[in-house]
């Protein structure tokens, strides 16, 4: 352990690291818009014309999901470590709620699919994020190459 | 005697819509529990290493977000499932 540094050296040391998390949320709402005629497509075939608008509302929800938790713990990181932490679990709380409302407010439309909302919520999430780690872990073991793929 | 057994259907209807209801959210709540759990000890330990390597905190906040968005993902599916049963 690093003896000679102060809780505030850590800060501000936390605060000079760039924003990461706004990068790989950036890289997952480029990947998701490019991902969405996939996705969306999808959920037509299966769902028919409820399946596009729940698929899109669903897509629309896991972008804005990991924008919002980037924006929370990269606002954080600049603070302190433990606002990290407040960050991290107070947003995990506040973005369930969002996505719970977001949802009841829809439930009752003519165009909405529980269906095709809940399987594109898991697919989106889960496909995007894999993609992400993908590139994440190629440019971690080789920093000095840049994946071409998008 | 008609107008009891339709009374007694609704009734055991009812039953049944708030019996759902209640399942749904008691699968919501366990769902969310385990993911609580994993994204605290997620970040406290990033938090940890961070101050021991302040100068990896980069590599350890980019790891640190995309365990969190993975352990999320348990509660939305717990989240899913909730509103295919309760709602």
């Amino acid at each position: 352990m690093n003896a000679e540094l102060s809780p505030a050296d850590i800060a501000v040391d936390a605060a000079e690291t760039p924003a990461v998390e706004m990068q790989i949320s950036g890289d997952l709402a480029r990947r998701g818009v490019i991902a969405s005629p996939l996705i969306v497509g999808a959920a037509t075939v299966v769902w028919g014309l409820d399946g596009l608008a729940s698929g899109a509302f669903a897509l629309a929800l896991v972008l804005a999901n990991f924008v919002l938790a980037a924006l929370m713990v990269s606002s954080a990181a600049r603070i302190s470590p433990p606002a990290v932490m407040v960050a991290a679990l107070g947003g995990f709380v506040i973005r369930l709620g969002i996505i719970m409302i977001a949802v009841l407010l829809v439930r009752d439309q003519q165009w909405i699919s529980l269906q095709a909302l809940g399987a594109v919520i898991i697919v989106a999430h889960l496909g995007l994020l894999l993609w992400e780690l993908n590139h994440v872990s190629i440019s971690f073991a080789h920093s000095g190459i840049r994946s071409t793929h998008p | 005697m008609e107008a009891f057994s339709i009374l007694a259907q609704l009734t055991d209807e009812g039953a049944k819509a708030a019996e759902a209801a209640g399942s749904a959210g008691f699968a919501y709540g366990l769902a969310a529990i385990g993911p609580g759990i994993g994204i605290g000890y997620l970040v406290g330990k990033s938090v940890e290493a961070m101050a021991r390597q302040p100068e990896a905190a980069g590599m350890v906040r980019t790891t640190m977000f995309l365990g969190i968005a993975f352990t999320e993902a348990l509660a939305l599916i717990g989240f899913v499932v909730f509103i295919l049963i309760g709602l």
